[in-house]
């Protein structure tokens, strides 16, 4: 920890200068904030099934960049984003938590998409590449801002062009106005030396809905945050996981749903395939408040676990302080079926493809819940491809070859 | 030709065949016939290389081949079918690319290419005809949500796509009805080639009628006891059993 305050005291005023007001203004109280607390211990609730301590430990070097070239349309470098927008940036996000301080220490830009109130046609799509001969950490900051009747989807990847050790801890804020409609994809294809830090804050008003899938396909450390506020009347939430994980690759998953009023609607559905001596980790927690009555709610967290070494924890959580709901969570652990292995292997199927099959059968479900087709097709061929462990290169990328 | 010398396999530790011996040449359809736990089930899993059973002495050769020491999907490669008496369901896993794996690693074990993806869709269409199969069957996933009888006739189709040299049916009749029986029936008939031989377990003279067995066995506690013409099959179906026991000098426990 005292590698971080250190760093921070030195580069203060770097930061400053390359930085603006409104992140500015955040800085000292996120530096309180993660000097009085640390590191999350597993004692954190939230910080249960991750290391901490041990993932920030290594001596990064930290970058301090702003965002650069041309930027796609409906993104911004946060000082040229409308005054308004610029205000909600750290309003939405748990500034209690000391990695999202940290975040907020350390930020130099924030990468702002602001969606005016039409459907965008095209997909956002916002490609993080991890790049350098030295080990790297990355402050990765994201404000999406959607306007009244305002429709996207944005697709966010990460994915690493050399094979140093990085460690990205990511905050994005999500402020949903009235009506409007958002898919928000992130897709993880990194390496093993690739640690992931993702704190995903949403605010979501009347009548709005929002997907959310997480997918992580290759990576070493994931831990993935997810809090989701629904605020306003009318609106529903859909949140997905697809986990596949092999070797010693560590993935932790924690979300939270927020019913603060009546009407609301969420889904959640997280599947994991570990293999080898992976490691999963699921705790996912719906909180239906005090009079948000009729509220509909389906948590589930399925995991399939191809070997005796691989683990899984899972919790899934309902807490509700409403008395007329519609809730349900549950979970399963289960192993390959050999009676479906054994009736593909009669039929020729030799046993490490019966295997992949079934893997990518139990793992589907997920990608068919994707709303975009364009998208659903490519991950079946990833998922396929990664299941096959041809998924060593980031695909169709120029950097990495 | 499959040879099956003083076969000794057992499942958990219990013993279940006894020293059987069975030889059936290119072309032959054997019927065999048995109480329940005889171990005719036993007999098609040891075949077919189902890693529950343990293989304690005996040889099973197939065209000169030591098939024990093939694994499951190099059997089916060798051209062995196993209708399976429970087939099973597997979720997730669509007909087209389940059979389109296995046709395929068939090919591969031949040295051939896979076959082409408008290709393969025509044979799946061909073939389905042979056992009246739902195009909406063929689409969904592996034997899920099917009915009884619709997973014995995906079974023939699968036969259908693969063409095996040997095809055992594992009560393929039970659970079906008349008219299912007979498509069936009629279907397996249909992809016989003078090559082609079979193995059919059955509890019926029903199936036997259509599929016109050259030789019929019976097998009890774990041995072949009898074997004998097809009028073997009417005579058990007349009188069951027991006379073959009590005239083999048998003792059958439980």
């Amino acid at each position: 920890m005292k590698q971080y305050l250190d760093f921070y005291d030195e580069v203060r005023d770097v930061i400053a200068a390359r930085s603006c007001r409104e992140m500015n203004d955040e800085r000292e109280k996120a530096l309180q904030t993660f000097a009085s607390q640390g590191f999350p211990s597993k004692k954190t609730e939230r910080y249960r099934y991750a290391d901490v301590e041990a993932d920030f430990a290594p001596n990064y070097g930290i970058q301090l960049a702003q965002l650069g070239g041309t930027l796609p349309p409906h993104c911004f470098r946060i000082a040229e984003a409308e005054p308004r927008v610029r205000a909600l940036y750290n309003k939405v996000a748990d500034t209690a938590d000391s990695i999202v301080a940290l975040n907020t220490m350390l930020s130099v830009d924030t990468l702002v998409v602001h969606v005016p109130g039409t459907r965008v046609e095209h997909p956002i799509q916002i490609s993080n590449i991890l790049k350098g001969e030295q080990d790297t950490m990355v402050c990765r900051r994201i404000l999406i801002v959607m306007d009244k009747l305002a429709e996207a989807d944005i697709i966010i990847t990460d994915r690493a062009a050399s094979q140093s050790r990085f460690l990205t801890n990511q905050v994005i804020e999500v402020v949903m106005d009235e009506g409007s409609h958002l898919s928000l994809y992130e897709v993880e294809e990194t390496h093993l030396l690739c640690t992931r830090y993702s704190s995903v804050f949403v605010r979501q008003g009347a009548n709005c809905s929002l997907h959310h899938s997480s997918l992580t396909l290759f990576n070493g450390h994931t831990r993935n945050r997810i809090d989701v506020q629904l605020q306003g009347q009318g609106s529903e939430v859909t949140l997905g996981g697809c986990i596949i994980a092999d070797k010693m690759q560590h993935v932790d998953n924690n979300t939270l749903i927020e019913h603060l009023v009546p009407n609301c609607l969420s889904r959640e559905l997280y599947k994991y395939v570990l293999d080898d001596s992976a490691v999963g980790a699921f705790a996912g927690k719906v909180l239906v408040h005090e009079g948000a009555q009729k509220t509909s709610s389906q948590e589930t967290n399925a995991n399939l676990l191809a070997t005796r070494t691989a683990r899984m924890y899972t919790q899934p959580m309902l807490e509700i302080y409403a008395d007329d709901v519609k809730c349900s969570h549950g979970s399963t652990v289960g192993q390959m079926d050999e009676a479906a292995l054994f009736y593909m292997r009669q039929r020729g199927i030799d046993e490490r493809e019966a295997r992949l099959l079934l893997k990518a059968a139990f793992i589907t479900e997920v990608i068919e819940n994707i709303p975009l087709e364009s998208l659903r097709d490519r991950l079946h061929v990833l998922v396929d491809k990664r299941l096959r462990g041809e998924l060593s290169k980031c695909e169709g990328c120029k950097l990495c070859k | 030709m499959l040879k099956i010398e003083n076969l000794h396999a057992s499942i958990g530790g219990k013993e279940i065949l006894k020293g059987l011996d069975l030889t059936v040449r290119d072309g032959e359809v054997h019927a065999l016939m048995g109480l329940n736990g005889a171990g005719k089930s036993t007999l098609s899993n040891v075949i077919v290389g189902h890693p529950a059973y343990e293989v304690t002495a005996g040889s099973i050769t197939w065209n000169g081949k030591d098939l024990l020491a093939l694994k499951p999907e190099e059997r089916a490669h060798e051209g062995i079918f196993l209708s399976f008496q429970q087939p099973v369901e597997i979720p997730g896993v669509s007909m087209v690319n389940f059979m389109r794996a296995a046709l395929n690693a068939k090919r591969k074990y031949e040295g051939l290419d896979p076959m082409p993806a408008g290709d393969f869709l025509k044979l799946m269409r061909e073939k389905r005809k042979i056992v009246d199969l739902d195009s909406r069957l063929t689409s969904r996933s592996v034997n899920e949500g099917f009915s009884g009888g619709e997973k014995k006739r995906n079974e023939i189709f699968q036969m259908a796509m693969l063409e095996p040299k040997l095809a055992i049916l594992d009560e393929t009749d039970s659970g079906l009805d008349v008219d299912a029986l007979r498509i069936v029936a009629e279907g397996f008939n249909k992809l016989r080639t003078p090559q082609t031989s079979a193995i059919v377990i059955t509890h019926y003279q029903r199936l036997l009628d259509y599929l016109k067995p050259d030789v019929v066995h019976v097998l009890i506690d774990g041995r072949i006891v009898k074997t004998a013409g097809p009028e073997l099959a009417e005579e058990i179906e007349n009188k069951g059993f027991d006379w073959i026991i009590k005239g083999e000098g048998l003792e059958v426990k439980g």
